[in-house]
């Protein structure tokens, strides 16, 4: 009891009652009105795009417009779908830095989850778009890597090379790595194309194609993705191989042959 | 001990079986006339000798791990379903040379290991054939009497970025197709006869079903064949002509010094090899090399960004890349300049250095031997002339590879391009003049140090208060080493009207010929090597100073 | 022009201080001291310094023959897909790390053993070999010269020219056979470039779903791969179809199209062009959807997508074939022929 009375001055302690006593009202409410569940999602649903509509005021109005019908320096959001929005502002993209270079760079990520999905929350209901993924959508679970492998190097390699790494595009824009890019974020950059990057609708590229192409990612570029023979070297190629055969190659062997040309130590005259 | 062996078993009337194999083998080939010549003869040291050495160590472990490969690969292109042990392309339709590929890689044991060895002697057999080149280059190694094996090193090194290249595009993964593909659009590009040839190589239109078997003769038997009759001959004229040497105490255009083939140098180069060896195979060790699965089978409407040939491929890539699009269309027929420019550059670049030693012979007019090295600043036209060439080479090889320069160092692809187009004219001219002038800087530097002496670091004071440094006067080896190079006069147009006042036409390469020689010798070309009577009249002079 | 008529004094000095080891003194300070005395190792010397090289050479030795018998003892108890994580290589295979460490130290020890045991313990004394001109000598070459005039002669080659003519002719031509048996290397061109699958009527499928594409699937900023409808992995030929008829689909405002003909070619601002660029014949499909521009990842072509796939930038030569596409009555995309000039890089034929 000791313990609990010491936490009671706890500044975060009032937060904690409150949260407690909002999810016990929440529930009883739940309990007591079974039969009003759907309505209560409809209020929560308004509840957050209202709370998306005062993070979006203060965020992004300034360049997308304050009903999201875009300026000059931002597009247009309607009908973007929420799935874009999770996409931009959970990869740190948007809010982008006011002087953009070629194109906009992923950073740290200013949002939380939560105000992300009310941002998206109101985003979404400026005009129908594509939805944030559930797990269900972009999981492993049933995939088929080899497809999915297929599948990339016919619709992405291109841009992000063999197994993601990235590349050049015009311009000094390019595709960024897919290294240790969220499955959620993959899937949704697939539906949304953002920036330059062409958008791959489920009518092109099917929802199991999607899941297909990031089981295949998960495969070949994750945190245990085996490389058997060694060092990746980046995974970038020749160019890389070729610099590693002449500094490390090359380079140990002329060590060495400077060992074996070189005259041995003389006695020292005493 | 040995000698008393023989002698006992002399005794006992009969020689040890060492001799009488010997014996035997002399008496149908005549060896001992062969050892006598060899045994004991001289190789100087100096560890830029041995990159050759490298070379032909790394040639040896690629034709030994070559050979392991053939026993496994199958040079195939007939389509089969993969179900091996990777997962990541289980069921994918691959041409066999792909999936035999994944099958030495995963399934052989120690395949991978071989396979990245291959691969990894490869990348070095080339860069190693390149310094070799440059040392011989840079220290005028190239003069007679070893032109001819200026030539054969340098066919060797073509032919090696030849089977370097066919031996790339086996596996018939993503990535080779691409290069393949390249090639077949590049021989499209000539003209009359391109689309001919095209379809004669390929067996029919691109693809086909036939250029993995083809390249295969071509690559382990053809042009290895003609590399090893090379290789052979390269090391024959080695023996004969025996190694040039720096200059210093002792060393003589006459005469080589250095150490005994037995004991020393068998021992230094056999352990080279070893060491070569081993080194390559820690390397396959830790380093992967185009790991083909990653890369995926060969399909002609599938691609990769950053796709680029080995390094040694990287300066055509470049040339490639930068070229514009020109191209005319006349009289119902296509002239594909963008493609066959290019494609005509490329030996060009390389045929510039190889023709060079022929050049300077005739500027120079020297028919003589010569068997002391140059140092590289006492000949500043040909150290700058390779210095621009190598420019010329890296910013070729900065465009083959743009797009990574693009991506790592985050710059616009266009730009790199256009620095590349415009490089490519003015690099070698700068890097021309800028090396020349480090290299006239240099020879004012040793002459300094000749006639005034070593910085000794030591400052003295004078009795009447000036500081100075005390040069301390060099070594008797020293100032010999620094004196030892020949320096050319310019050729001069001979008289124009002979003794019976004739007047005789100087032919236009004889101008040529006497303006090069002056760009080559004149007095802007180089700083007088001190002569004894300035040497005598200052160290005479004021004592140490 | 030949060297004989360069004056001596052009070249430098003959090599007179060479050969004969100059005597160092008032006359010559630059003269050639000659090799300096040979300087004795510690091991020359010292016969426990020589001792201890020699066990450091028997250790080199013994280590390699260790790492062999470990390269045998992996290749026998490690299994080919073991993977193994290994800082800092990564996750790697433990097969290939352990023959490769194994077989390298081996391999290095033996050669580190041989050179040490050369210069620590053979003999360092450097020697002077003398070099002999490599032309032969006056007398020689007059021999060979008259024995070769002596065999010409004597073949009488000069003499009976018939004999010389028709040999030579005879030798000339038959190369050819060898050439002539290189014809079936492949069939003729023909116009073989000039054609693909592609066909009036043939449905334009999706390379992903393998199902007939609806203009509806193909939204704006998209990017939709199609083969021609008929044309599977399996068949035979395949690479060599896809080779040409491989098509990249994009959708494009019609009033964002600024070439008139690419947007008669259209179906409602729906572009299909030739995947193949026209330079060497990557597949080009680096496509920006805010640009419309495709860039080829192998030599940086950029074509402009909309407004007739003019290039832009790079080494290609001329646009992007278009192919003329329309809807059938099911209402699926479907070619309204072939391309009306070959796909891919040009050749001398293509006009």
């Amino acid at each position: 009891m000791k313990k609990l009375s010491a936490r009671r001055r706890h500044p975060l302690a009032a937060v904690v009652v409150l949260l407690l006593a909002l999810a016990a009202t929440g529930g009883l409410y739940a309990f007591v009105a079974p039969t009003g569940k759907a309505q209560a999602d409809e209020t929560a649903q308004s509840l957050a795009i209202d709370e998306g509509k005062k993070l979006y005021a203060v965020g992004c109005a300034s360049c997308h417009g304050t009903g999201g019908q875009g300026t000059s320096d931002g597009p247009s959001l309607v009908g973007v779908g929420a799935a874009a929005v999770d996409f931009q502002v959970g990869t740190g993209r948007m809010p982008a830095a006011t002087s953009q270079g070629a194109q906009v760079p992923r950073k740290d990520v200013v949002y939380t989850q939560a105000e992300i999905d009310q941002l998206a929350a109101y985003i979404a209901s400026l005009g129908a778009g594509p939805n944030i993924p559930t797990e269900a959508e972009y999981g492993p679970e049933g995939a088929d890597i080899a497809k999915g492998g297929d599948l990339f190097r016919t619709n992405c390699a291109q841009c992000h090379n063999f197994t993601g790494k990235g590349g050049a595009l015009t311009h000094g824009k390019y595709a960024p790595s897919l290294e240790g890019v969220d499955p959620k974020h993959i899937y949704e950059a697939m539906q949304t194309g953002p920036q330059n990057m062409p958008s791959f609708p489920d009518t092109i590229l099917s929802e199991q194609n999607k899941k297909d192409i990031i089981a295949y990612l998960d495969a070949v570029n994750g945190d245990d993705t085996e490389s058997p023979g060694g060092l990746e070297l980046g995974g970038l190629g020749p160019v890389s191989e070729g610099l590693f055969a002449w500094v490390f190659g090359l380079g140990a062997l002329i060590a060495v042959a400077v060992w074996v040309a070189a005259r041995t130590a003389k006695a020292k005259k005493s | 001990m040995s000698t008393t062996e023989t002698t006992e078993s002399r005794a006992r009337g009969k020689a040890p079986a060492g001799e009488r194999v010997a014996d035997w083998a002399d008496g149908r080939l005549g060896i001992y006339g062969l050892a006598k010549a060899n045994m004991r003869k001289i190789f100087p040291d100096h560890w830029s000798f041995m990159l050759g050495e490298v070379c032909l160590y790394s040639f040896i472990i690629i034709i030994l791990t070559g050979v392991y490969l053939t026993l496994f690969f199958h040079p195939s292109m007939n389509e089969v379903e993969y179900h091996g042990s990777y997962v990541p392309l289980q069921g994918q339709l691959m041409s066999e040379a792909f999936s035999s590929t994944l099958h030495i890689s995963f399934d052989v044991r120690g395949g991978l290991l071989i396979r990245q060895i291959h691969h990894w002697a490869a990348l070095i057999f080339l860069a190693g054939m390149f310094v070799h080149m440059m040392r011989v280059f840079f220290t005028g190694a190239f003069r007679k009497p070893r032109e001819i094996n200026w030539v054969f090193g340098f066919l060797l090194f073509v032919l090696g970025m030849f089977t370097g290249f066919t031996g790339y595009s086996l596996p018939d993964d993503l990535l080779s197709g691409t290069g393949v593909r390249f090639m077949e659009g590049a021989v499209l590009s000539v003209p009359i006869v391109g689309t001919y040839l095209a379809f004669f190589l390929f067996g029919g239109e691109f693809p086909g079903g036939d250029f993995v078997a083809r390249f295969y003769s071509v690559h382990i038997l053809l042009l290895p064949g003609i590399m090893l009759g090379l290789v052979v001959g390269h090391l024959i004229l080695v023996v004969y002509h025996k190694h040039t040497q720096y200059a210093g105490p002792g060393k003589t255009n006459k005469n080589v010094v250095g150490m005994p083939l037995l004991p020393v140098y068998m021992a230094k180069a056999g352990g080279f090899f070893f060491l070569v060896f081993g080194v390559i195979a820690v390397i396959s060790a830790i380093a992967t090399i185009n790991p083909i699965w990653a890369l995926g089978p060969y399909r002609p409407d599938q691609v990769s960004t950053g796709a680029q040939p080995d390094w040694y491929m990287g300066f055509s890539e470049g040339l490639i890349r930068v070229m514009p699009g020109w191209e005319i269309n006349f009289w119902g027929h296509t002239l594909v300049l963008g493609v066959f420019i290019p494609l005509m550059i490329f030996p060009l670049v390389l045929v510039a250095i190889a023709v060079y030693p022929f050049i300077e012979s005739w500027v120079t007019g020297d028919k003589r031997e010569h068997h002391i090295l140059d140092r590289p600043r006492n000949a500043p036209t040909r150290t700058a002339f390779g210095v621009a060439w190598i420019t010329w080479y890296m910013v070729l090889l900065i465009g083959g590879g743009n797009d990574l320069w693009a991506t790592h160092f985050h710059l616009s692809i266009n730009a790199i391009t256009w620095f590349v187009r415009i490089a490519f004219f003015v690099g070698p001219v700068v890097a021309f003049i800028v090396t020349k002038r480090i290299c006239l800087g240099l020879q004012r530097r040793d002459k300094d140090k000749v006639l005034h002496g070593r910085e000794s670091g030591i400052i003295k004071r004078l009795p009447h208060g000036e500081f100075i440094e005390v040069h301390e006067p060099l070594s008797q080896d020293a100032l010999h080493t620094l004196t030892a190079h020949e320096q050319y006069k310019p050729v001069e147009i001979g008289p124009t009207v002979d003794e019976n006042g004739v007047e005789r036409k100087v032919k236009g390469t004889e101008k040529l010929r006497a303006k090069l020689s002056k760009a080559y010798y004149g007095e802007e070309s180089q700083i007088p090597k001190p002569t004894v009577e300035e040497y005598k009249e200052i160290t005479s002079g004021h004592g140490h100073h | 022009m030949s060297s004989q008529d360069i004056p001596e004094e052009n070249l430098p000095a003959a090599q007179d201080a060479h050969g004969a080891v100059g005597v160092a003194d008032d006359k010559d300070p630059f003269a050639d001291p000659g090799l300096p005395p040979h300087e004795h190792r510690i091991q020359d010397i010292d016969e426990r310094a020589a001792k201890r090289s020699e066990r450091t050479v028997a250790l080199l030795f013994t280590v390699s023959m260790l790492a062999t018998i470990g390269f045998i003892a992996s290749y026998v108890a490690i299994d080919a897909d073991q993977s193994v994580y290994i800082w800092p290589l990564g996750h790697i295979s433990a097969l290939n790390f352990a023959l490769g460490m194994t077989l390298g130290v081996s391999l290095f020890c033996i050669g580190a053993g041989a050179v040490h045991w050369a210069r620590t313990l053979m003999s360092d004394v450097e020697v002077a070999e003398e070099r002999h001109p490599v032309a032969s000598a006056p007398e020689v070459k007059a021999k060979v010269l008259a024995d070769f005039k002596e065999g010409a002669k004597e073949s009488a080659l000069g003499r009976r020219k018939l004999i010389r003519n028709t040999m030579f002719g005879a030798l000339a031509l038959f190369p050819l056979s060898g050439v002539v048996l290189l014809r079936d290397l492949g069939p003729l061109p023909g116009t073989k470039l000039r054609h693909t699958l592609w066909s009036k009527g043939k449905l334009l499928v999706n390379m992903n779903t393998n199902e007939p594409l609806r203009p509806s699937d193909v939204v704006v900023g998209s990017l939709t791969f199609a083969k021609p409808e008929g044309l599977e992995e399996h068949d035979h030929d395949f690479q060599k179809e896809i080779a040409k008829a491989a098509l990249m689909i994009v959708r494009i405002q019609p009033d964002n199209i600024k070439d008139k003909r690419e947007l008669e070619w259209s179906h409602e601002g729906i572009v299909a062009y030739s995947k193949i660029c026209t330079h060497v014949g990557c597949p080009i499909s680096l496509y920006e959807q805010q640009t419309h521009h495709a860039l080829c990842p192998c030599h940086q072509s950029t074509f402009d997508l909309s407004d007739g796939a003019r290039v832009i930038f790079g080494p290609a030569g001329h646009a992007l074939p278009q192919l003329r596409i329309g809807v059938n009555d099911e209402g699926y995309l479907e070619a309204l022929g072939d391309f009306e000039e070959p796909v891919g890089p040009a050749f001398w034929e293509r006009g």
